[in-house]
């Protein structure tokens, strides 16, 4: 039997805190084979980074390893003193990190900081270190790599610069590469590419690899096998397929069952009925946005072309009362442009947004009926509510601000209510956003956006920064209110599952021109355009499982 | 980046002529120049000849007119007090203050970076903390205590190094330096030490908290990750991240230590401008206070502008900063 590239026994890693210890990661085992490809999957807090920090010794302080031991080809390197650990970093131990927007750093091209690592680790001289970068990029699949070389990270989008960072890692030959969350940071068709780089790069250096994921989906299309995490512990280890079909464990049931797939779903919504658009509730027509771009404000003094990204393309769809519509498309597709459009945000080049009969741009009285009819749920519940105001102001400030209720007692009940809507006990309104955990903040984000009795809500990205099982529950929460309210939602998201589980309707978004629309199970299961076929495509899903 | 420039001097043309503009007004409006230029028994009739052979007559744009065209000439009238055209004041004291703002700043930048650095490396040690006590005390004492504190150590007592004036200096050209004689360099050694330990307990403390800052992020983490070692990491990858702020505050804190090295060069009675400015206050020496308003915005202008150059250097997101959105 060969050795394993890496062996983890009994690991725990420990946080001490002023009165208590927090074990982040306790008492995990697993192995990885030599050109393995093992998937650690978990939700946050699972200790399934903190796994992959010790392996690579890079635990934040006060962090350490207070127990167990890590084995690389037998050679045991969690006792390595700290500047053998880090000859092995890069060298042996490759590393790829989850925000490829952030990894690379900004001041320095792509080809100083290849061969900077290279010329670190390997004994070559300038020119031969930039040539091994250059082929690097190309295997990472850069086109024009001998150009390219000599840019900047901003220079590149996100799937690009994913490809330097892996490139970064591989550079010195590493037997080991962890990934830590890849892909969770791009667009799908994307994060389809950079799984296959990985995979055939790693494949073809004969490196392990060791994919941490909250995402089952990524893992099943990757992985050989799997390793559950929970609280800092394996719930589960096995091949792909054998955990997907037949999980043990209660705890990896719900977590696959929490996962929405692309498929057709029982309790779908109902499809929409044949769309009299002119009776719709939220009328979009024409909608049209431009961006001047490369203008200062004194060289547009300046005679000479303007140049005009459009953001937005002649996008028109229609919503009836009571019913969701999913619009998907990768970043950059005009997504958000529109939801700022819609919520009020951001006046429209052309076009026209009416909500039951009026045209929430023209002014007067429309524009009074939005602030009221009209709100939105952010993506990220972490950075939407204000840090410094308690639970029950933020909920009670737009009752305050549009003079719904004004007496003290009255704001409170509302205030209350509106928690047990969201299914939070009313006492929390005295605390404040930081006390509280992604999946809570978030329904605290839908109580505020409730609280001005509105009819229709736009949700950007409502569930995308949080766990599967937390978005599932936050997704029938939607739901319930919906059916309890009557609401409408205009529902944007990247996830195709999501959505599918959702919409009543779906209209699909690429460079701002709305390619397809129609009701939800025709566009899922026999879409028209090719880029809706080619999005459906690149999904990863369980289901399609080796 | 030509089209950048081509807005920022617009942009500087701009702030000269209003601040000329104040500078004309205080010039015009702080009491009548001609009760300080015609004696007390001047008859009503001198007054008119007086006030129509200096222009004074002519409605106030006309006025300004000239005061800006004189001033790019570099004409600012006669100092009242000193009896000789204020540029020419100007400039014979500008070398002195500019000496000095330059080897403060040099202290300041060399020290404020290293330690900055060395703190920030070392966030947990006892010598941080010390360093940190130390700066606060630095911040706090007021200046000319500082400067009196050390001439009484090494002048008074130690006696190693003069305590007032700029020592020997050597002509070159118009310009008067003292940095090429022992007794000139002698004499810069305080009020430099002086005038830099604020700006240096400014500087340490802003790397300090930007290199922190730099050092959580990601590309720090997977700089460690590719295994670079500790030094490219600390002085290439995280230094050069810190700049940007760092310069902004220097550039800043340069201008002002040349604009306002007024009490540094007070105590130790440094022939610089800061010193003609207190006297002429003293004096009202109105055409000396407008010039000098005048100059002090034309420093900051023209530091401002080298900041802004010097970010385009350091930051290559800039370079192309045509795109909009992030």
């Amino acid at each position: 039997m060969t050795e394993p590239v890496l062996s983890i026994k009994d690991l725990v890693v420990e946080f001490p805190f002023r009165d208590d210890v927090f074990r982040a990661v306790n008492g995990v085992s697993f192995d990885i084979m030599p050109g393995e490809v093992v998937g650690v999957v978990g939700e946050s807090g699972a200790g399934k980074s903190m796994t992959g920090s010790a392996v690579i010794g890079l635990i934040e302080r006060p962090g350490h390893i207070a127990g167990g031991e890590i084995r690389l080809k037998g050679e045991r390197i969690d006792n390595l003193p700290e500047e053998a650990k880090a000859k092995l970093r890069g060298k042996r131990i490759g590393m790829v990190f989850q925000d490829p927007l952030t990894s690379l750093n900004p001041l320095y091209t792509v080809g100083e900081q290849l061969v900077e690592t290279i010329r670190t680790h390997l004994p070559l001289n300038e020119a031969q270190a930039r040539q091994k970068a250059i082929d690097l990029l190309t295997e990472a699949g850069i086109p024009k790599a001998a150009e390219r070389i000599d840019s900047y990270p901003h220079q590149f989008s996100g799937g690009m610069r994913q490809r330097v960072v892996i490139a970064l890692a591989i550079a010195a030959e590493p037997e080991l590469i962890i990934a830590d969350e890849p892909t969770s940071a791009l667009d799908v068709s994307v994060q389809a590419q950079i799984i296959k780089v990985l995979k055939k790069l790693c494949s073809s250096h004969g490196a392990a690899v060791m994919l941490i994921t909250h995402d089952m989906g990524v893992i099943a299309q990757t992985a050989d096998r799997m390793v559950v995490m929970h609280h800092g512990k394996v719930v589960e280890t096995g091949t792909v397929g054998d955990i997907i079909r037949r999980p043990r464990e209660a705890y990896t049931i719900k977590l696959i069952q929490s996962i929405p797939t692309i498929l057709r779903q029982e309790h779908a919504a109902t499809p929409a009925e044949a769309a009299n658009d002119d009776g719709a509730y939220v009328q979009v027509k024409n909608l049209v946005r431009d961006f001047e771009i490369g203008k200062g404000s004194f060289t547009k003094l300046l005679p000479g072309k303007t140049e005009i990204f459009r953001a937005v393309n002649d996008v028109s769809f229609s919503i009836s009362k009571g019913e969701t519509f999913g619009l998907v498309g990768e970043s950059g597709s005009g997504k958000s442009t529109c939801a700022k459009m819609i919520v009020g945000l951001l006046r429209p080049t052309s076009g026209q947004i009416i909500v039951d009969g009026h045209d929430i741009w023209a002014g007067g009285k429309g524009h009074q009926e939005r602030r009221k009819r009209v709100q939105m749920i952010f993506q990220d519940p972490y950075a939407s509510l204000n840090p410094r105001w308690r639970v029950a102001d933020i909920i009670a400030e737009p009752m305050r601000t549009l003079g719904i209720a004004r007496n003290r007692s009255e704001v409170d009940d509302r205030v209350a209510e509106l928690l047990r809507r969201v299914r939070l006990d009313p006492s929390v309104m005295r605390k404040f956003p930081h006390e509280f955990s992604g999946g809570q903040r978030q329904r605290i984000a839908i109580a505020r956006a409730l609280s001005s009795q509105p009819e229709f809500i736009v949700c950007d990205e409502p569930t995308s920064a949080l766990d599967v099982s937390v978005q599932a529950q936050v997704l029938d929460l939607m739901s319930e209110l919906q059916s309890e309210f009557g609401l409408t939602y205009l529902l944007i998201s990247h996830n195709l599952a999501v959505v599918r589980q959702m919409s009543n309707a779906v209209g699909v978004l690429h460079n701002g021109v709305l390619v397809e629309k129609g009701p939800t199970d025709a566009i899922f299961d026999n879409p028209q355009a090719d880029y809706t076929r080619m999005l459906l495509d690149a999904v990863p899903d369980i289901s399609k499982v080796a | 980046m030509l089209a950048f420039i081509a807005r920022r001097l617009v942009q500087s043309v701009i702030v000269m002529l209003v601040v000329a503009f104040i500078a004309f007004l205080v010039f015009r409006y702080v009491g009548d120049p001609l009760a300080a230029l015609l004696s007390q028994d001047a008859k009503q009739a001198d007054y008119d000849a007086a006030r129509e052979r200096l222009g004074l007559d002519q409605p106030f744009y006309v006025q300004f007119y000239y005061f800006v065209i004189n001033a790019l000439q570099g004409q600012f009238g006669i100092s009242y007090r000193l009896q000789q055209p204020v540029s020419q004041l100007i400039l014979e004291r500008l070398p002195a203050t500019i000496e000095l703002a330059f080897a403060s700043a040099t202290i300041a930048l060399v020290f404020g970076v290293l330690l900055g650095i060395y703190t920030a490396l070392r966030p947990r040690a006892f010598s941080t903390g010390v360093i940190m006590t130390g700066s606060l005390v630095g911040v706090s004492l007021p200046t000319f205590l500082i400067g009196i504190g050390l001439i009484y150590v090494f002048a008074v007592e130690l006696k190693w190094l003069p305590s007032f004036g700029r020592g020997e200096v050597v002509q070159i050209g118009w310009w008067r330096t003292g940095l090429l004689t022992q007794s000139g360099l002698r004499s810069l050694v305080l009020p430099a030490i002086t005038l830099s330990l604020f700006q240096l307990t400014l500087i340490m403390r802003l790397v300090r908290a930007e290199m922190l800052e730099v050092l959580r992020t990601d590309y720090i983490r997977f700089a460690r990750a590719r295994g670079l070692s500790q030094r490219a990491i600390n002085f290439g990858h995280a230094l050069r991240n810190t700049m940007v702020p760092v310069i902004t505050i220097t550039g800043l804190q340069l201008g002002s230590v040349i604009a306002f090295a007024i009490i540094t060069e007070t105590v130790f009675q440094w022939p610089g401008v800061g010193s003609l400015f207190v006297n002429s206050v003293a004096a009202v020496d109105v055409p000396v206070m407008a010039a000098y308003l005048v100059f002090v915005a034309l420093v900051f202008v023209v530091i401002n502008l080298i900041v802004d150059i010097l970010y385009f250097i350091v930051d290559p997101r800039l370079r192309d900063g045509a795109r909009t959105g992030k």
